[in-house]
This record gives C-alpha cells, structure tokens and sequence, in this order.
C-alpha cells in the first residue's frame, strides 16, 4: 500500500478548488435540470424564447407520457364532464383520455433487461475473473485479449450479422435475446474490470481459508467475494448503464413486445406536434433507476476496505 | 496431534529448485525450528506440509498416512502466516471464529464462544474481539493471526515467522507464551524463523537450511556446539563465531583451512598476542574488538573491564571448530 502525505489546503486552494467543483458541476448539471425542468413545463413554456427559469409547473407531460388520448367534439366534452384528474388536465386541449400508453411497458422492460444483463454481466464476469486470476489457464493471456478485442469495434458494427442471427433463432423482439446481447457486449468489460480486482486480493486470504478447513469455493465465497464487493458494484453500474442507454441495438431488434424505454421515448414527439414536455417527463424517469441505484452501491464504490490487513 | 515426516521431498518453481530433497522427522509433540535466510526454502517446506503447494517428488506423512493430494482442509493443520492475514471484512471474534465454523469442525455456537474467550485472553486481544479486524494494530493483528491457529486442535501447527513483525517487548512475551501453550497442549509445531533467539529458547530440534536442502537436524545445543558445517555454525551465536585462517593458532589438525571460534571459546591472558579496537559495555558484559595478524576477532570479557583500545592482549583458542576447504566440519 502507498502513503499519501495529507497537507491542509490554504485558503486560496481551497476557493480554486471549490470555483472548479462547481464550474463543474453546473456544466454536468444543467442539462439535467433543463430536462427535469422542461418535464414539468406546460407545451408553450418548454418552447419559449428566451427560455423561462421561473414557470407554472404542472403535471401535463407526465399525463401525456403515459396516456393516449383522443380529441373530441365541444358537444361531447360538453356531455362527459372530466372524471379524472388527469382527465381535467388534458381537457385544456380538447382532449379525452382513452388509455395507458406504452411507456410503463416500455419501461419495465428496461428494468428486465437492464438489471437482468447486468446481474448475468456480472455473474460470470466474477467467475470467469476468479478463474483468470488464481488458476493457470492455459493461453491466459491470449484469451484475454481475445476478451478483449471483442470491445474493439463498435458494437453496431456486427449489427447486420446479428440481426440475421437473432432472425434465425426466434430471439427478435425477445427479453432473453436482448438480454443475451447485452451480456455478451458488456461481458469483457466485466472480466477485465473484476480482474483487475480480484487480482488485487491477496491469494493469503484464500490460502487462510483453505487450511482453516474450507474448500476452494467456499474460500471463494467467503472470503474473496466479500472484498471483492467493490469491484463487482463499480462493474455493476457500468454494465447498467450501458444496457440502460443502449439505443441502436434496441431499435433494430425489438418492436412490440420486448422494446426498450430508449427507442420508446422519441416516439413520443411525434404524436401531434412536438410534445416535448412529455418527452422530457419521459427521459426524467428514465434517469431514476441508474441513479437510485448507484446511490444504493455508493458505498462499496469507496476503496480502502481492505487497507493495511495485509502487510506488504 | 501428530508426527510429520518428509521423505526426499523436492519442489521446483521453474528452474529454480526450492525445496530439495529434504528429508526430516517432525516428533508428536516437538517445537522444530527451521532456520536459514531468505530463500532457503523454509516457508516453501511448510506450504508442502500445509497442501498450499503440491511437491514435485517424495511424500509427506501426517501421523499414519500420506497426505500428498490431500486438500489443506483434509489435512487438518493450522498455519499462521508472516502477513497475518486477517479476513478484513470479519470482526476479530469472526477472525478467531472462522476456522471453528468450517464444514469440517462445525463448532457448536456456545464452544466457540468459549475458545474464542479463551484464546484472546491467552493473547491479551479479548478486549477488541468485537474490533474489525482492520482496526488493529500490527501487533495485535498478529496476535489475532496466532490466535486463528489455537482455536483448532490440528495435528500440527505451522508457523511462519509469526513474531517478526511485533516488537521486542511483545516478542520476548509471546515468546515465552508460545513455549507454554506447547508445552501444555503437547502440540507439535512447526516454525519458521531467521531469529536464533526464537530458535534457542523454543526449539526442541532446530532444522538448518540451505539453498532447499536440509544441512543439519538437532537439538538447538547440539546445532550450536557441534555444527557440521560452516555455514551451520554461522547461523546460530550472537556475536557470530569468528571464522579464522586455521594456521593463525598453532596445533590446527590436518585438512583444517578455517577455524571457527565462538565468543566465548577464547580465552585470555596467555597465547598469541591481539590488539583492542573497541570495547563494547553491554551491563552485564564487555565485547572486545581485536584484531590480529589483520583479521577482526570479537570475544566477551569482564563487564568491568578496564581494557582500552590500543592496548594489547594475549589470547589461546579453546574447544576450536576446524573446518576444512569445502567449510565441512572435521572432528
């Protein structure tokens, strides 16, 4: 283990510091904001110029994300009054609600193909890692790079085999084939990144545990996944975003059943005008389950769990 | 508790051959101490005995049966490494605990608490039990790795230079608790170490070794007064035995090139005339630097001596070592 000597900051560090944190900041956030802001923008408000800070909020992106509606005569509306709150809402425009929209479909199965790739992803990328790591495997190193080199091109590059592929074996338009897609783009990083983890516990920890009377798997559950539990986090949200944001593979693949939120939520513009507060409403809880659940494995992103337990 | 013996045992990384050809007898219930620098081979002997590395010829028995393909599990023995490898993410009394809860001993709850208790008191660790193990200072990090071999009743129990990285005090205590607890529980252990005290106050045998070989199997007085070879002689004294030109002193046997002189082994007043350097003022004893004819010579006197560099003493050899041109003893 290396030592860093800790000096304090002066005073003028400390302000260029905080000048930069925050310059940084603003630049990463504000698209952020704008889109949450935007969400909650009525129709006119999202498209005025120059842009308007402060605003009425409502809800009519969110109603119309997630409902399809139909517009209706004076006499109809006159005959039907609004049952609903959303109901009332969309009334502004001559309009009534006739169902769900797709978005909650959408989204779920993001959620399914998302976290199913990732916990796959992960799953085998920890054994494959621990295999790399502690066992001779014959041409190791070769392997790897083979591993590795699959990162090479851009994985839209292999698209058109991979469409004939999905074609062929019924796996279009399936969770299970996107999921398998997914795991398989996201599988090298994952090798590489839980080596490289694995490679840094020491082997004395498994060594203990086998003459405390554990077998190798064991040992390995014990004792190597535990510490290894920040690594397999840190992976685990980078192989979620990846599935989470994945857009050209999405479009090409799936259709009715299996698709994704990322192709979903253009769709959406395109019903009547540009809608874009529905679109934002749209990419705002898009944005929920990554960072709710980088937030859950913040803690295990912190290094120096197993700092000073082994003397080097 | 259980004799080891290595057959002819030989263990190669590459083309560098660690362990070779050692054969030895561990008794039931004996503190061997395996001595020798680094790179001798003496941690690679207790990862065979251990089943962490696999050798590439000779057996190994663990009381009646060999236990070459055996698993470090199957083989029940207890190690304590010289990184004292604390499981950082388990308390100290989950450290202590672990080895009790394995699939193979299956400890009842309440005996484990009990000989947890009963270990860290032994080892003065029983307030931090509840301490992560990270949160440790080296010391009692390694008293924790210590007390992850006691808890068990192995057949034996290895030790790989389990004190060298506390300090003196803490050394010389555990030391002496290490000698009883052996004693006590009749355990056989075996233990590594390039400190010759640790060797003299606890071995029952001490094992020499050289580049992978064994050069010599003994008590720990029978490895210092009467070594086979140079080499073993220079291993085991402090201050280490002057090794002269044979013919410096007269009446050397035939063959002798070198004659090794231990401290002690000369004595003053009459021979061969020495010059003072230094004189070292240790309490309870003076060490006194010569030299003669151009080589350095140390010996022990008086702690209150009143010798003072440059003057001249006479000195004679007495119960010498001779070696001969390979470094072998002659007798």
């Amino acid at each position: 283990m290396s030592g860093f000597s800790v000096t304090e900051p002066s005073r003028g560090q400390k302000w260029i510091a905080g000048i930069l944190v925050v310059t940084y900041a603003l630049v990463t956030l504000l698209p952020l904001l704008w889109i949450i802001a935007t969400g909650f923008k009525s129709p006119s408000d999202a498209i005025a110029y120059p842009p308007k800070a402060v605003f009425e909020p409502t809800l009519e992106g969110y109603v119309n994300l997630f409902t399809t509606r139909t517009r209706q005569t004076p006499d109809y509306l006159a005959e039907n009054p609004p049952e609903t709150w959303y109901d009332e809402i969309v009334r502004k425009y001559d309009m009534v609600v006739v169902g769900p929209s797709r978005y909650g479909e959408r989204f779920l199965n993001s959620i399914i193909i998302g976290f199913g790739s990732t916990f796959l992803s992960v799953f085998l990328g920890t054994l494959a890692a621990y295999a790399f790591s502690r066992y001779k495997v014959p041409l190791k190193d070769d392997l790897l790079f083979f591993i590795l080199s699959t990162r090479m091109m851009p994985p839209i590059a292999v698209a058109i085999p991979i469409f004939l592929m999905f074609r062929s074996l019924g796996l279009s338009d399936t969770h299970a084939g996107m999921i398998l897609l997914y795991t398989a783009v996201n599988l090298s990083l994952a090798v590489w990144l839980l080596k490289g983890f694995i490679d840094e516990i020491p082997r004395e920890y498994e060594e203990a545990a086998l003459i405390d009377g554990y077998t190798r798997f064991q040992a390995f559950y014990k004792v190597v996944l535990p510490q290894a539990a920040t690594g397999i986090a840190s992976t685990a949200i980078f192989c979620l975003i990846f599935a989470w944001n994945e857009y050209a593979f999405a479009v090409l693949l799936t259709s009715g059943t299996a698709q994704t939120a990322p192709p979903f939520i253009p769709t959406i513009i395109g019903v009547g005008g540009q809608d874009w507060p529905a679109v934002a409403a749209g990419a705002t809880l898009f944005l929920l389950p990554v960072m709710v659940f980088t937030i859950l494995l913040r803690k295990h992103l912190l290094r120096g769990i197993t700092f000073g337990a082994v003397r080097k | 508790m259980a004799d080891v013996f290595l057959s002819n045992v030989t263990k190669k990384f590459g083309s560098i051959t660690a362990v070779n050809d050692v054969s030895m007898h561990v008794e039931d219930g004996s503190f061997v101490v395996l001595l020798g620098p680094t790179g001798a081979g003496k941690t690679t002997t207790l990862r065979l005995i251990a089943g962490l590395e696999t050798p590439d010829g000779g057996d190994i028995r663990i009381g009646d049966h060999s236990v070459v393909g055996y698993t470090p599990a199957q083989r029940n023995v207890a190690m304590v490494f010289q990184q004292y490898s604390l499981y950082p993410h388990m308390s100290v009394r989950d450290n202590l605990s672990f080895p009790l809860r394995s699939p193979i001993l299956k400890t009842p709850e309440a005996e484990i608490k009990r000989k947890v208790q009963d270990v860290a008191e032994v080892l003065h660790i029983a307030h931090k039990l509840d301490n992560k193990a990270t949160a440790l200072s080296g010391g009692e990090m390694q008293r924790v790795s210590i007390g992850r071999a006691l808890v068990r009743e192995p057949s034996v129990y290895l030790m790989d230079e389990p004190l060298s990285s506390l300090d003196a005090k803490l050394r010389s205590d555990l030391r002496i608790e290490l000698k009883r607890i052996q004693a006590s529980l009749g355990a056989t252990i075996l233990y590594v170490t390039h400190d010759q005290i640790e060797a003299m106050t606890m071995a029952t045998h001490v094992g020499v070794l050289d580049k992978g070989g064994l050069v010599q199997f003994g008590s720990p007085r029978e490895i210092y007064e009467s070594p086979k070879s140079i080499y073993v002689a220079g291993r085991l004294g402090q201050p280490r035995i002057n090794l002269l030109p044979a013919d410096i002193f007269a009446g050397a046997p035939s063959g002798a090139t070198t004659i090794g002189l231990r401290p002690e082994h000369i004595r003053q007043g009459e021979g061969k005339p020495a010059e003072v350097v230094r004189v070292e003022h240790l309490g309870d004893q003076s060490r006194l630097h010569l030299t003669m004819d151009g080589h350095a010579i140390v010996t022990l006197t008086d702690p209150h001596t009143a010798l003072e560099p440059g003057e001249r003493i006479a000195i004679q050899p007495r119960d010498a070592l001779y070696f001969d041109a390979d470094g072998a003893r002659i007798v």
